[in-house]
C-alpha cells in the first residue's frame, strides 16, 4: 500500500502497540490479560506492519530464522519450567513448593513461575500469528 | 425406507438432546452443577498457594497448567502443519532437493 498517512501513522503506533503487549504479558498475574492476549497484541502489530509496508520489509524485521527460534522457544521455556518442578518437588509444573520465589502478592515480582510461563506463552502466540500470516500472504504474492 | 429410518434417528437424537437442554439450570442458583466446593477452594487458597492476585491466571497457569501446555502445543502443531505444506522453499533448498533427486 502506498499511502503516506497510513505509513506515518503505522510508524508511530506500532511501538506503542508492542509496549502495551509486553505490559499485558508481564502483568498477567496482576491484572486481566496474560500470555495469550499480550502475544496476540504483539502479533497484530507486526501484521499491521506487514499490511502497510509489504512482506519483504516485514521479513527483515521478523525473518524466518527468528520465527523458527521463537516458535520453539516459547514451548521450551514452558516445558523447562515444568521439568524444574518435576525435579525439585516431584510433580510436573509445581509452583511455590518447587522453590520458585513467591514474593509479596500484588507486586510485579511475585507468583513464582507464572510470569516465566506467561513470557513463554506470549512469545509462542506472537510468533505463531506472524508466521501464519507471512506464510499465507507470501503464497499469494508469487 | 432408508430416508424414513434416517428421519426417525434424527428425531430421536433431537428429543434426547432436548431433554438435556431442559435439564440445564435456567438461572444461576445454588444447586447448579458448576457451583461446587472448587470455587471456594480457589477463592480462599488461590493467593496463598500461587502468589498471583489474578485468580484467572492462577487457575490457567498453575492449577490447570498442563492444560495450557496442551493449548500451546496446539499452536505449535498448527504452525508446523502450515509451514510444512505452504512454505515456499528458498532457492538454495530447492537446488539441494533437486540434487538428491
Amino acid at each position: 500500500m502506498n499511502d503516506t498517512i497510513l505509513k506515518s501513522i503505522t510508524r508511530i503506533i506500532v511501538p506503542f502497540i508492542q509496549v502495551y503487549g509486553v505490559f499485558i504479558i508481564l502483568h498477567g498475574h496482576l491484572s486481566p490479560g496474560g500470555g495469550f492476549s499480550g502475544g496476540a497484541l504483539i502479533g497484530t502489530s507486526l501484521i499491521l506492519f506487514t499490511l502497510v509496508f509489504g512482506v519483504k520489509k516485514a521479513k527483515v524485521k521478523f525473518s524466518e530464522r527468528v520465527a523458527e527460534i521463537s516458535g520453539s522457544a516459547g514451548i521450551i521455556i514452558y516445558v523447562l519450567v515444568g521439568i524444574v518442578g518435576l525435579v525439585l518437588a516431584g510433580s510436573f509444573l509445581t509452583n511455590i513448593e518447587a522453590g520458585f520465589p513467591a514474593g509479596v502478592a500484588g507486586t510485579l515480582m511475585s507468583a513464582g513461575m507464572i510470569p516465566i510461563i506467561m513470557i513463554g506463552i506470549g512469545i509462542k502466540v506472537a510468533s505463531t500469528m506472524i508466521t501464519l500470516f507471512h506464510t499465507l500472504v507470501e503464497e499469494e504474492v508469487r | 425406507m432408508k430416508k424414513i429410518i434416517i428421519w426417525i434417528l434424527f428425531i430421536a437424537l433431537f428429543l434426547i438432546l432436548s431433554i438435556g437442554i431442559f435439564d440445564m439450570p435456567t438461572s444461576p442458583t445454588l444447586d447448579a452443577p458448576s457451583y461446587n466446593e472448587t470455587i471456594h477452594y480457589y477463592l480462599e487458597n488461590g493467593v496463598n498457594e500461587t502468589g498471583a492476585i489474578n485468580i484467572v491466571t492462577a487457575v490457567i497457569t498453575d492449577y490447570r497448567g498442563f492444560d495450557t501446555l496442551g493449548e500451546t502445543i496446539v499452536l505449535f502443531a498448527a504452525i508446523v502443519a502450515v509451514s510444512s505444506v505452504l512454505r515456499i522453499p528458498s532457492k538454495k533448498n530447492e537446488e539441494e532437493a533437486q540434487k538428491h533427486e
